[in-house]
């Protein structure tokens, strides 16, 4: 399929490859409420090509859409929102498959749970706090992903709702190969002593690549200095000092390039603090029903204190340096070969593992291992609370946190995003909706929100105090729904999809609040990633 | 065209009032009536931002847009730019982006224009209140940046003079990551205060892609920039023929090959060649809505703008930073005048001279023509004038800037706008005093 629309495709495929493709055009998505926030969201996925799509919603085409909903038109005034919708989203991409129900979330929520069960992903968008966390519940029954994406005048916020979330690509940035300088093995140590970095030959000597002469500049300093590295600023200054004393010209990049990488030897990519947390995690204790997340992880944490001697796989991969092609393609060989070894050893750990649980030991391919081992040290797994939890305050703590810390107030637009919908579920209608009730709505959104808010901190004697010229903006918004914003934070929630969905790259770790005022965003934490 | 209710929710911005607005805002329908009808702005691309800003701007109020973009709709296109279809390839996207918006949003006027900006002249640009920029290439950013710097004057004060500036509202993406900023001239950085924000373009030294290729990047560019030379000489080499691009492809593979280098594929190939940025429809999506609900704010001050930058980065979590960027005081582009001294003795031939040597300036100039304070005192072309300035050459210049040092307006064929060169004359220094302060106001 990826491969049929490769032209079309070119652009992301360049990013998340034919998988991540392959991923995203096996996906079933349901969109709840299909406003501007909801459409905007959708349209990104489907010019992205995922499988299918269905939207829910059961309002009619108003006018009042057409001022900021681009999936209606003029002609569909009085038709049914989601089949309009539905139509014109089809017109983007005709590989999706697009659907429409239409019926309210809520109503369906109530008389047909299980309708929900058949979605990779859910994205439920203005919807209130009630009918989230029944939403949140059936998701979680099932592991259905869910995503929720609110705009509020120049405001919005987006959060994940997911049991468990592994993620073998995370594609960090700006990951650093791992080039064990400090620890070669005996093949990369024999390269390293077979070229003669004192050489006279001109040629040679600048195109000696710079990890054979951080190879041996280790070696050199730890004969000197009782077999430690370069520990104090002072000493990696003299480790620098005398790689640049072995130069013999200005221009030889090989010993710029060993400068600028010195850092390597002294700190080299070991096991972060994120790995270790997923290697203590009590899911690596496998059984039968394990996921192959976890039995590869459980494979992983007993290479690491055997073949491995306490680092993770080598990913094999190295960067470009200054070198005669002739060396370059010897070390690359060195380095894939050495990687090779770990994986035929993490495979023959995960074979183990599966024939102890009870499970065929061929059942996780070795291309599965490969890319496993080659993505060690940035494996993550990500756990979202249920949204009762973050509803019931152990919010709280982050909160109080961004509300000392945080001038541009956006711990405020998100006491304020809920204080709304307890606005909304005491009176029936948001604040602001009524030109001349502005200021009165004004009041009684601060009473209910600075209650709400010394709940989630717990906080009494003094409390809170939000500001009222965010309570005051919040109430002019009076729940309009700005194409722009919605478009921002549709956008949001469908790069977020696109992670959930390719599980590539790290999703968000908690609830990210927008403040179009400003142009910023936090992002508040989730208790169980702390 | 507005039906009753039709703008309920953008007009709970327009016709109340707010705590967070921007300087002067008053809330009133004729507001929401003068965007739709009086207000003109430009998009500067129709490409993957350019069809999102066209949607959010039309959908923002905005009546009427023109939009100019000099390419033909390729496959390629089709994975973001939403409003193209299969059947629309090769078609411009300038006229096809305009006339999809149209047809959507009622009411809404978009004016293609199929073409190079370079093509347009200053009267085209100056039609506009603000301008949306929906670009990939920093050239044509800086080309523009040039032209809309140039319209800038500055009050005796040393302040911007307002009639003078057009704001503009710049988008860029790559990937999962993205920038928005708001330029407004002499008020904030201009894109050359800010050069250093745009990475280095990766270039390879050509010894290695001849002598020490390591990567199949270096295969494929030498075939790309060297061997095409050598083996098809006079045929020039053009990036969207297939046939062309295969070749260096086929080249490129057999070179890696006898190097033992791994990974050249038809994919990489491309990518190399055409430079392809990795482009997804949610990042454009994010970044020309914070474009589009910045120009809302400058047209209606209905809330204070960005201030003046923001990055978002949506790989590792969704992180954005957004930070207040300083402008350069001595900006060649955008700043009140570059500092210069000089002698009070000097020509004004001589002062051509020096400028002509000065390394700030020779590589941007070639033959300059000075005036000041709107009078020529010389100018290269038409005959007639130069003919009528020649005389000025051998005045000594503190006479011709009524001994008082200023600002010079110098315009080059080389220049895309004009170049402010703040003269003070060594000895005078009450003169220098006076407009450093102007300089910093
Ligand atoms: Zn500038």
């Amino acid at each position: 399929m990826a491969v049929r629309n490769s032209n079309k495709y070119d652009r992301q495929l360049r990013i998340w490859g034919d998988q991540g493709q392959l991923a995203l055009e096996q996906a079933n998505v349901c969109l709840l409420n299909c406003g501007p926030t909801g459409a905007e969201a959708l349209k990104n996925l489907v010019l992205g090509g995922i499988g299918s799509c269905t939207i829910v919603d059961d309002s009619k085409v108003e006018t009042r859409d057409l001022g900021n909903n681009f999936f209606v038109d003029w002609e569909s005034i009085g038709l049914p929102k989601a089949k309009t919708v539905c139509a014109f989203l089809q017109e983007l991409n005709d590989t999706v498959e697009a659907k429409f129900v239409e019926e309210s979330p809520e109503a369906l929520l109530n008389s047909n749970p299980e309708f929900f069960f058949q979605f990779t992903l859910i994205i439920a968008t203005q919807m209130k706090e009630q009918s989230l966390l029944a939403l949140d519940s059936i998701c979680r029954k099932r592991n259905v992903m869910l995503l929720i994406a609110r705009s509020y005048g120049l405001t919005g916020l987006i959060r994940i709702c997911v049991k468990e979330h592994c993620v073998i690509e995370s594609k960090p940035d700006n990951a650093i190969n791992d080039l064990r300088l400090q620890k070669p093995w005996a093949e990369l140590k024999r390269f390293a002593d077979e070229l003669d970095a004192e050489i006279d030959d001109p040629v040679i000597h600048k195109h000696i690549p710079f990890a054979v002469l951080l190879i041996k500049a280790t070696e050199d300093w730890r004969k000197t200095h009782a077999g430690s590295l370069p520990y104090t600023s002072k000493e990696k200054a003299e480790f620098k000092v005398s790689l640049a004393s072995k130069k013999h010209g200005e221009d030889e990049d090989n010993y710029k390039e060993a400068i600028s990488s010195a850092y390597r030897v002294w700190s080299p990519p070991t096991i972060g603090s994120e790995l270790q947390r997923v290697l203590d995690d009590s899911a690596v204790e496998v059984n039968s029903s394990s996921p192959d997340f976890w039995v590869m992880v459980a494979a992983l944490k007993e290479f690491i204190s055997n073949e491995g001697e306490g680092d993770a796989p080598l990913d094999g991969t190295i960067p470009d340096m200054t070198s005669t092609t002739e060396y370059y393609v010897t070390l690359q060989k060195i380095y894939q070969e050495k990687a090779e070894l770990h994986v035929t050893a993490l495979e023959a750990r995960v074979k183990n593992i599966l024939k102890r649980i009870g499970r065929d030991p061929q059942s996780i391919t070795k291309s599965a291992i490969k890319l496993f081992c080659k993505n060690a040290r940035n494996i993550r797994v990500l756990r979202y609370p249920p949204l009762e939890d973050e509803f019931n305050s152990i919010i709280g703590h982050e909160l109080q946190k961004l509300l000392e810390v945080e001038e541009n107030s956006n711990a405020t637009f998100y006491v304020l995003l809920r204080g709304v919908d307890h606005f909304a579920s005491s009176y029936n209608r948001y604040p602001g909706v009524f030109d001349d009730e502005l200021e009165e709505d004004a009041m009684k959104l601060k009473t209910l929100s600075t209650t709400l808010l010394n709940k989630m901190i717990g906080g009494g004697v003094g409390g809170a105090v939000l500001s009222d010229d965010l309570v005051s903006e919040m109430c002019r918004f009076g729940a309009s729904e700005i194409h722009t914003v919605a478009s921002i934070i549709g956008g949001i929630a469908s790069q977020e999809a696109i992670k959930l969905l390719t599980r590539q790259f790290t999703p968000l770790p908690g609830v990210l609040i927008y403040n179009g005022i400003d142009s910023t965003t936090s992002v508040l934490q989730l208790k169980s990633f702390a | 065209m507005d039906m009753q209710g039709r703008w309920e929710d953008i007009d709970h911005l327009l016709l109340r009032q707010g705590t967070l607005v921007g300087p002067e805002f008053e809330p009133c329908a004729e507001l929401r009536e003068s965007l739709h009808n009086d207000l003109r702005v430009l998009v500067i691309g129709a490409g993957g931002l350019g069809c999102e800003l066209l949607k959010d701007l039309a959908l923002s109020g905005f009546g009427n847009i023109d939009v100019i973009d000099m390419d033909t709709i390729d496959v390629s296109n089709l994975n973001r730019q939403f409003l193209f279809r299969m059947h629309d390839v090769g078609k411009p996207k300038a006229v096809v982006a305009a006339e999809k918006v149209m047809q959507r949003v009622k009411g809404v006027k978009v004016v293609p224009h199929y073409g190079r900006i370079e093509e347009k002249d200053d009267e085209f640009y100056r039609q506009f209140q603000i301008i949306a920029l929906g670009l990939d290439s920093l050239e044509a950013r800086s080309y523009i940046n040039s032209v809309v710097c140039s319209f800038l004057e500055y009050e005796a004060d040393g302040s911007p003079a307002l009639p003078t500036i057009i704001p503009m509202v710049d988008g860029g993406t790559e990937g999962f990551k993205g920038h928005a900023r708001v330029i407004i001239p002499g008020v904030t950085p201009c894109f050359y205060c800010t050069l250093g924000l745009f990475p280095p373009q990766v270039t390879y030294p050509l010894c290695t892609l001849a002598e020490t290729p390591r990567s199949p990047a270096h295969c494929i560019e030498y075939v790309h920039l060297i061997q095409w030379g050598q083996e098809r000489p006079g045929d020039s080499f053009d990036a969207d023929n297939p046939e062309h691009m295969k070749w260096i492809f086929d080249k490129a593979f057999k070179r890696a090959e006898q190097f033992k280098i791994a990974g050249v594929t038809y994919s990489l190939t491309q990518g190399v060649v055409k430079n392809i940025i990795p482009a997804i429809a949610s990042t454009n999506a994010i970044i020309s809505a914070a474009c589009a609900l910045e120009t809302l704010k400058i047209a209606t001050m209905c809330c204070r703008s960005m201030d003046n930058y923001m990055m978002y980065m949506g790989t590792q979590g969704v992180y954005t930073h957004t930070l207040s960027h300083e402008k350069d005081p001595n900006c060649l582009v955008c700043s009140p005048g570059v500092p210069f001294e000089v002698d009070s003795s000097i020509s004004l031939q001589k002062f051509i001279e020096l400028l002509l040597e000065d390394p700030q300036f020779k590589d941007k100039l070639s033959k300059p023509s000075i005036s000041y304070q709107k009078r020529n005192l010389y100018m290269q072309a038409p005959p007639v004038l130069e003919e009528m300035t020649r005389p000025h050459l051998n005045s000594p210049l503190f006479e011709l800037m009524e001994k008082a040092g200023g600002t010079l307006n110098v315009n080059d064929k080389k220049l895309t706008g004009i170049l402010r060169v703040n003269v003070s004359f060594r000895g005078h220094n009450d003169t220098v005093m006076d407009m450093d302060t102007a300089g910093g106001g």
